[in-house]
């Protein structure tokens, strides 16, 4: 049974001072929670029916994600159009004592623009991957995953309570892990699975124990009753906010991949790329974001130490991770660099208290990275390497790649009009506005490095000579139609929130059951300084790139070496953070600590087990023969013996002699008889 | 007549039923014996019939059905004692004991 439970619509909030009529939505939002069980149901039909269906169950999957692309879309015009639809709906599962459970979806601004870039980006990742999986060893299970996948996202974006987002955010890292293992064959494939998963579980563990801490003091899971506390400013929740915000950002940075926990992600490249495009732009890692976002009432109100945490953290991730995906010769992980490096800019203008520009990033970051990183699929593809060293010229071979890949780039580089430019303006002005010089300035040389290592891709792969082997070919159709879509929205998005001009995605994005004035501002006019700044740092990046690479590259690592002598031995070993984890914590691990539990268990707890073992051998041993032999046998083996032995003597009363039986039967009548005469006299 | 001279000869009857039960040898006698039996029980169901002035004439209609039952029963029977005869040369009772222990 549904039963709806209306949280705030339709109701009067108060956003800036004004008034603001909400809707509810009606059966559109009532609805939505077909949204999280279509992918859901296509990935069980997938598993059951896939490897008998004509394209291995891809079919299914594309009209699973092609729904919710649908399905998010009508919810973006309904809530745009109209008021704005705030709705919170539950589908009661049972109880728990008094606990409630219940499948509760959340339909407001921020998870409508997730549930449309989840969905559109899904459908077009999805419809290229039936083109590039052509041939895969196992494409029905790569499906039945890609979908749970897809499904995992939504789950986590709808849930209106935290134990649904936390069961999403899990089974968003258990199918990462099935898909980026999908070629289990070769171990390193398998072991950056197995990379993503434990880097991710050691950050969840600050995500469960910040949501636990949030509903012991809360009493509730549901995230709009945290909210309304946050409101109402209450004294309990105030006193550990901070706590709840760091540990609840924690579990963010293990998703978002940002450091110390970035490490998972540039090796998370091993899966095929449409999955390194699905998680890197709209799934996965926009679901730290996407928490952070969700929550962000408690941060700005409650907790803003935790918000200078997230702050520091971005700042620190965006200058890292740019600065490594200058020196990467692979190109999928000069993209997961980058991402990493963008995924910095949104967490750091959410530090920043710049909700409307962190998600902004999100939104347009979503659309021209997929499609970036479908580009460099497509050139894999037509290559056979993931390496830029024997690409080159391609520009001629492919040129409806070259094109939307440079389109990508552009809106990477942020370069105006392209929808890059528009988010990462906002967050530079939000940085320069919010007195944060530092971040600032880190913010624009970032968006230098982006620039530049943007440059030297498009160049290692697109111009130059071939260096690699036999006849590259354009991808078929299948793979390059969804890049055009997502050219097209790479292209146009970033005019949906232009400073001064047009505000809909701000408008979007507030739309909550929570007030506008606790999400933030949007920029009124544009901050020229940062744009310029930001501008100048981009096309001087794009020069210097240009001037570097441009040209036939056969020798870019020497120029590399001369580029950057001090800094390319660190970048090349990643800031040497993987042998630190390898050697601090992993090898320490396999080595002392497992020889040390290893010893502790063979002499000590095995030992203990051991004589708790003998004495329960000794006492069974007694029981058999002492109690159940000598005692419960013998008494019923005698029991048996003893009926036996009297059934052998009785038997001779049967004589077979019918008038014997007669005598009896005739002295019991008269016994009877008499006995009844004598009772009634 | 009162119902005590039924009575006593319907208990006659039966003792004398019962003695040839008992005593006879011969699985023929044993029979006619049960018969005399039944006959006492017909009486008593008459005469207390007639006595308590039965206007269903439940008493009647019993001795009727223990004769029609009296008649198929002595049927049965006597085919088994002729089957016994056939098979062994002798009706006598004592003699089949294949039932004993």
């Amino acid at each position: 049974m549904v039963t709806a439970a209306l949280l705030a619509g339709p109701s009067i909030l108060a956003a800036g001072g004004e008034a603001v009529e909400r809707s509810d939505g009606g059966v559109l939002a009532a609805g939505a929670w077909l949204i999280v069980l279509v992918p859901f149901i296509a990935t069980l039909a997938i598993t059951l029916f896939g490897k008998r269906m004509p394209r291995h169950g891809a079919e299914l999957a594309v009209a699973a994600v092609g729904f919710v692309a649908v399905y998010g879309t009508i919810l973006l015009f309904a809530t745009t159009l109209g008021d704005g639809i705030v709705y919170e709906g539950a589908l009661k599962i049972g109880e728990f004592g008094s606990f409630e459970i219940e499948w509760a979806w959340v339909v407001d601004g921020l998870s409508i623009m997730m549930f449309f870039t989840v969905g559109v980006v899904s459908t077009a990742c999805f419809v290229y991957a039936v083109g590039y999986l052509e041939g895969d060893v196992r494409p029905t299970a790569f499906f039945a995953s890609f979908t749970l996948f897809a499904g995992a996202m939504l789950m986590l974006v709808s849930a209106a309570n935290l134990i649904q987002l936390l069961i999403g955010w899990e089974l968003v890292g258990v199918s990462s892990y099935l898909l980026i293992g999908h070629y289990w064959e070769q171990k390193e494939n398998s072991s950056a699975g197995m990379k993503a998963f434990i880097v991710n579980k050691i950050a969840d563990i600050g995500l469960m124990i910040g949501i636990i801490i949030a509903a012991i003091t809360v009493g509730s899971f549901t995230i709009s009753t945290i909210m309304e506390r946050v409101v109402e400013s209450d004294a309990a929740l105030d006193d550990v906010a901070v706590v709840i915000a760091v540990l609840l950002f924690i579990g963010a940075m293990g998703k978002s991949a940002q450091f110390p926990f970035h490490v998972w992600l540039p090796d998370a490249m091993a899966g095929p790329t449409p999955v390194s495009a699905l998680m890197h732009a709209a799934t996965m890692v926009t679901a730290g974001v996407y928490l952070t976002a969700r929550m962000f009432p408690l941060f700005e109100e409650m907790a803003h130490e935790a918000l200078d945490l997230v702050l520091i953290i971005g700042a620190i991730t965006l200058v890292i991770a740019g600065l490594l995906a200058i020196v990467q010769n692979d190109i999928k992980r000069v993209l997961a660099y980058s991402t990493l490096s963008q995924l910095g800019y949104m967490v750091a203008a959410l530090g920043a208290g710049a909700y409307t520009a962190g998600l902004f990033h999100l939104f347009t970051h979503a659309f021209f990275k997929s499609l970036l990183f479908l580009g460099a699929g497509s050139v894999i593809h037509a290559v056979h390497s993931n390496n830029m060293t024997d690409m080159g010229g391609l520009r001629k071979d492919m040129p409806r790649t070259f094109w939307t890949f440079i389109i990508g780039s552009l809106a990477l580089a942020g370069i105006p009009l392209f929808a890059g430019f528009f988010s990462k303006d906002e967050i530079l002005a939000a940085f320069n506005e919010g007195g944060h010089p530092i971040v600032f300035w880190l913010g624009v040389g970032t968006a230098f490095i982006t620039a530049l290592y943007m440059t030297r891709a498009v160049s290692l792969t697109f111009f130059g000579k071939y260096k690699g082997h036999g006849h590259p070919h354009e991808s078929p159709a299948i793979m390059t139609v969804p890049m055009m879509g997502l050219a097209v929205g790479a292209l146009l998005f970033g005019f949906l929130n232009v400073p001064g001009i047009t505000d809909f995605f701000y408008e979007l994005v507030i739309t909550r059951g929570v007030s506008a004035e606790l999400l933030g501002e949007h920029a009124t006019s544009f901050d020229f300084f940062a744009l310029f700044a930001g501008l100048t740092a981009g096309l001087l990046g794009i020069a210097l790139g240009y001037r570097l690479y441009y040209e036939d590259a056969a020798t870019q690592e020497e120029r590399d070496r001369l580029f950057i002598p001090v800094l390319w031995p660190v970048l090349e070993n990643k800031y040497y953070i993987d042998d630190l984890y390898m050697n601090g914590i992993v090898n320490p691990i396999k080595g002392p600590v497992a020889r040390f539990i290893n010893w502790t268990n063979s002499y000590i707890i095995d030992f203990v087990v051991n004589i708790v073992g003998a004495f329960t051998r000794g006492l069974g041993r007694f029981v058999y023969s002492g109690l159940d032999q000598r005692g419960i046998d013998l008494a019923i083996n005698e029991a048996g013996a003893g009926t036996g032995y009297l059934g052998s003597k009785l038997r001779y009363i049967q004589t077979g002699k019918v008038q014997q039986y007669a005598v009896a039967l005739f002295g019991g009548a008269l016994v009877l008889v008499v006995g009844f005469w004598i009772s009634i006299t | 007549m009162t119902i005590a001279q039924f009575l006593v000869l319907s208990a006659a009857l039966f003792s004398i039923g019962i003695y040839g039960v008992l005593v006879r040898r011969n699985a023929v006698l044993v029979l006619l014996s049960v018969e005399l039996m039944l006959a006492a029980v017909n009486i008593n169901f008459v005469a207390f019939g007639r006595y308590f002035a039965d206007s269903a004439a439940g008493g009647q209609v019993f001795a009727l059905f223990i004769i029609t039952v009296a008649a198929a029963e002595v049927g049965i029977g006597l085919a088994i004692v002729l089957l016994i005869f056939r098979n062994r040369a002798s009706a006598n009772i004592d003699e089949l004991d294949v039932l004993k222990w």
